[in-house]
């Protein structure tokens, strides 16, 4: 029997079913293989408690580039983001700061906290706006390498410095943001505690950083520079969770004729004098492809698939040093009630839904992630993690039973490596301080879950295939962006093997549900193989 | 001075933007809230209670109702069961519309007729010589729309589960928190709902009620700016906005007859006589001069437009009602965009537009002006159905 194909995507993730529908898209035989039995990789919607779904690892959106939504006709096959309000933040106190989506909201709300900063905060998101407004070309290019003096590289650089437009004053910013660390960054402009810990939040999330490493603002900035609707920042909630929003990228590809195997896991890479040919499945299967492309992650892709005395030796060598290291963990409840947050008591049960119908940080001032930080430097898990929680069926009643609720809570630290012990130990060890911190500001936790999952790094590595667990398929610092992502010279998607290509988050423009890496190695494909 | 509905008791509390609009003399909800998406995204996703009691009621009774409901709309009202609801215009003499409503036939000989603009001098006009009780119930009885996916889970639970089976465009009778209501499978938003007509001085307890068996299902009280968002979308012509009222028209290019709204399949000629039918025989031999039909806004070309002038992309996230011109490709204006939005739920720029009828079929390419910094430009955009999103839901 012959299959052969254009191209296999390995991997039936968010990059991998982008790729695949871009491939369709312009006419080629595509086959995607996923080897667990629901494609969506870190973006799934699993019903592990009867009645209650859970959008098991990814749970927001903001960064999936709005041209891929666009071209791929998204909406036709049920992609759909529904309106978070704002953030949260539950205060030690019993206060709490609400960062509305509305700016007067906000203005009004940041008064109550600071006068000072209820005027910066607009000169920082004016700022902001200048930044993704500037980095928004990058995130759909292909990085030129500047060790190359190309016509085509050199017009590339000059595209980039342009993004700045007339305003080039941003770009001072623009290199300080590069290089300072997010609670540096936001302490330029703000002093109140809780808004100071939940902005330089965003610096740590994916990352193994805390908020005073250096490197941590961009980390922030990548999770700023997304847009919904044309707006910066904007993160939606999916309608029927993440898995939705993965197989409304499944069916588009399918429509565009891309076959999706699932249970169909890729053992091995076959290689034949440095061009690869096809793949071994783990029953023993062979199927031959034109192309292969993975969306694993780098270190799964080249240490895992491919056997090392098909690679040079320097590339092996960047690949190992690669730095993937997990650093964050995901606790997801089945509620039978809404949770009762402290800091919401004053107000009647109807005024708190408002509140509770966006994100809800855990993060009091940058002292508390910075600690937290601390635990996991040393191989422990946070005594008192980092929480960023969404309440999903608050905004989209499908996700439970009527009048119950799920909980998404994404949390850190939880290392990787841990000093003592394993993770199967501890796994829950890390969702009982989940639990107890939670229950410092929602006092009545502990009394309505129906049912707890709780997901370390080592556990996303098992189930999802993340190495380490890292959420971005390798950490989002300086040296491993843009041209130099995953490793020098092999930013423009190819690798050391011919016909073998990359686009995963391990790409660039790097983590996030972006489909940006997906898309970008689909054109590279398609323009080398035309 | 504008007067509050029979639902201000529950409204006004709720309305934190203090956003009002007059609407007939009555303050209605804009927005409850100033970030507006929350109660469009009920529309689509949950359930929204949306308070439409400014609404215009008429109830005509008798042995002829049935004959000069024939006589007063285009559409075949005669031949309606009892039960059944009708969307259908109504014309002047000379076959131009006046206005589009709802006709209810609750019994054989008991009509009402609903309308966003007045229209009782218009019926008693025609209810001359005809054995018929005209009343005006505008003020007796308010209405309360339920719409959303959910809206069946929330009215099952405040009837009991009497409703579940009601049909798309039918009517029924029943009780919501003890009082007596009507209710019909209809609505202004392209989903799945109903809308409620409730005695005025009892309208507070079925508030009350639905949001109480409401909650698991998220009900949210929603404004006429998210619903406006859902009507467009669903590609539904508002008088006023879309069309302008023949009775109002001030030159004749305003005029317009059914089948330039697309709703020539309300138009039943092939009946007994009614107002405009000898007009629209013609007409219908001629075909509509233009047509209001869907517009998909480029998005490459916006976004360069706005990149051009150093700026991102501004959407319009709720309707705009300010009319601009449409341009064929050889720079003719062949027409107007009426209400223009960005849908969030399709993720597309969409307008409703009356365009020349050589240049309306579905495909065509036109440009629609925008203007970016205070510079007029114009960005292409493609002719399409008017009913960008109609799920099988809104008929199920």
């Amino acid at each position: 029997m012959s299959q052969s194909y254009d191209a296999i995507v390995i991997g039936g993730g968010h990059n991998g079913l982008t790729c695949a529908a871009y491939l369709g898209r312009a006419g080629r035989r595509v086959l995607v293989l996923e080897r667990r039995h629901l494609v969506g990789g870190a973006g799934v919607t699993e019903e592990i408690y009867p009645g209650f779904k859970y959008t098991v690892c990814s749970y927001v959106v903001s960064l999936l580039r709005p041209q891929i939504i666009a071209d791929l006709e998204l909406p036709k096959y049920g992609f759909e983001l529904l309106p978070l309000n704002g953030t949260l933040t539950p205060m030690r106190n019993g206060d709490h700061l609400m960062r509305w989506h509305d700016a007067a909201e906000t203005r009004m709300e940041l008064m109550r906290h600071s006068a000072a900063d209820a005027e910066a905060y607009e000169h920082f998101s004016m700022l902001m706006y200048h930044l993704g407004k500037a980095v928004r070309p990058m995130l759909s290019m292909t990085p030129p390498d500047p060790t190359s003096l190309a016509p085509a590289t050199l017009a590339k650089l000059a595209d980039i410095a342009r993004t700045f437009g007339k305003r080039t004053d941003y770009l001072y910013d623009f290199a300080k943001l590069m290089t300072m660390s997010s609670a540096d960054f936001v302490e330029q402009w703000f002093e109140t505690p809780a808004l100071l810990g939940t902005l330089a939040s965003s610096g740590i999330i994916g990352t193994f950083l805390g908020p005073r490493s250096p490197g941590s603002a961009y980390v922030m900035l990548h999770h700023y520079m997304g847009e919904i609707d044309g707006e910066f920042r904007a993160w939606g909630l999916p309608r029927g969770g993440m898995g939705a929003v993965s197989e409304s990228i499944a069916s588009a590809a399918r429509a565009h004729g891309a076959e999706i195997r699932t249970e169909a896991g890729v053992e091995r890479v076959l290689v034949k004098n440095g061009r690869v040919t096809g793949v071994v499945l783990e029953d023993g299967e062979e199927i031959h492809a034109k192309v292969l492309v993975s969306s694993l992650d780098p270190k799964r892709t080249f240490q895992k698939l491919i056997e090392p005395e098909h690679l040079p030796d320097d590339f092996r060598t960047d690949i190992d040093r690669y730095k993937i290291r997990g650093s964050s963990g995901k606790v997801n409840l089945s509620l039978d009630a809404l949770p009762d947050v402290t800091c919401l008591r004053h107000l009647s049960a109807d005024q708190r839904i408002p509140y509770l119908s966006g994100a809800i940080s855990i993060s009091p001032d940058i002292e508390y992630l910075e600690h937290a930080y601390d635990d996991a430097k040393y191989g422990r898990h946070s005594r008192h993690p980092y929480m960023d929680i969404v309440i999903p069926s608050l905004i989209d009643p499908t996700m439970a039973p009527a009048g119950k609720h799920v909980m998404s809570i994404f949390c850190a630290y939880a290392p990787y490596e841990l000093a003592e012990g394993n993770w199967e130990d501890n796994r829950e060890v890390f969702g009982d301080a989940v639990i107890d911190t939670l229950s410092e500001f929602v006092p009545n936790i502990k009394d309505i879950i129906l049912h707890r999952q709780v997901l370390s790094p080592w556990d996303m590595e098992q189930m999802m295939g993340l190495t380490q667990g890292n959420i971005f398929h390798g950490e989002l610092t300086l040296e491993q962006l843009f041209f130099l992502r995953p490793v020098p010279g092999y930013a423009d998607f190819t690798t050391p093997l011919r016909s073998f290509y990359m686009c995963g988050s391990g790409c660039h423009p790097g983590g996030g549900i972006m489909g940006a890496p997906g898309k970008l190695a689909a054109q590279r494909i398609i323009a080398d193989t035309a | 001075m504008a007067i509050g509905t029979p639902l201000h008791p529950r409204t006004e509390p709720l309305c934190h933007s203090y956003d009002w609009t007059q609407w007939s003399g009555y303050l209605s909800v804009s927005s409850y809230n100033d970030f507006v998406q929350p109660e469009y995204a009920s529309i689509r996703n949950s359930a929204a209670l949306i308070d439409l009691s400014p609404l215009y009621k008429y109830a005509v009774n008798g042995a002829d109702a049935a004959a000069l409901m024939d006589r007063i709309v285009t559409h075949d009202a005669a031949g309606m069961s009892v039960g059944q609801v009708i969307y259908t215009p109504w014309c002047d003499p000379n076959g131009m519309v006046r206005q589009e409503g709802t006709v209810f036939r609750y019994e054989e000989d008991r009509f009402e007729l609903y309308a966003a603009e007045p229209a009782l001098e218009w019926i008693l006009r025609n209810a001359v010589g005809y054995q018929v009780e005209v009343t005006d119930r505008s003020a007796q009885v308010a209405m309360l729309s339920l719409q959303g996916p959910h809206s069946r889970h929330v009215l099952d639970a405040a009837t009991d589960g009497a409703i579940g089976a009601l049909a798309f465009f039918r009517c029924t009778r029943a009780r919501i928190g003890g009082v007596d209501v009507a209710v019909s499978r209809t609505g202004f938003t392209g989903d799945l709902g109903y809308e409620i007509w409730i005695p005025a001085a009892e309208a507070v307890s079925v508030w009350d009620r639905l949001m109480e068996v409401g909650a698991p299902w998220q009900i949210t009280p929603c404004g006429l700016v998210a619903m406006d968002i859902a009507r467009v979308e669903a590609g539904l012509i508002l008088i006023s906005v879309d069309y302008v009222s023949s009775e109002f028209a001030h030159t004749d290019d305003d005029l317009v007859r059914p089948y330039e709204l697309g709703l020539g399949w309300a138009v039943k000629l092939d009946r007994g006589n009614f107002v405009g039918r000898k007009a629209l025989r013609v007409a219908n031999k001629t075909g509509p001069r233009r047509r209001v039909v869907g517009l998909e806004i480029e998005w490459q070309p916006l976004e360069e437009a706005y990149m051009a002038a150093d700026l991102m992309p501004e959407l319009p996230m709720t309707v705009c009602r300010e009319p601009v011109p449409v341009y064929s490709g050889e720079g003719l204006q062949v027409g107007r965009a009426t209400s223009k939005v960005w849908s969030k739920l399709l993720k597309k720029y969409i307008a409703l537009a009356t365009i020349d009828a050589d240049c309306a079929q579905i495909g065509s390419r036109l440009e629609m002006e925008v203007t970016v910094q205070y510079r007029r430009s114009r960005v292409a955009a493609t002719v399409a159905d008017k009913g960008f999103f109609r799920p099988a839901r809104m008929r199920a």
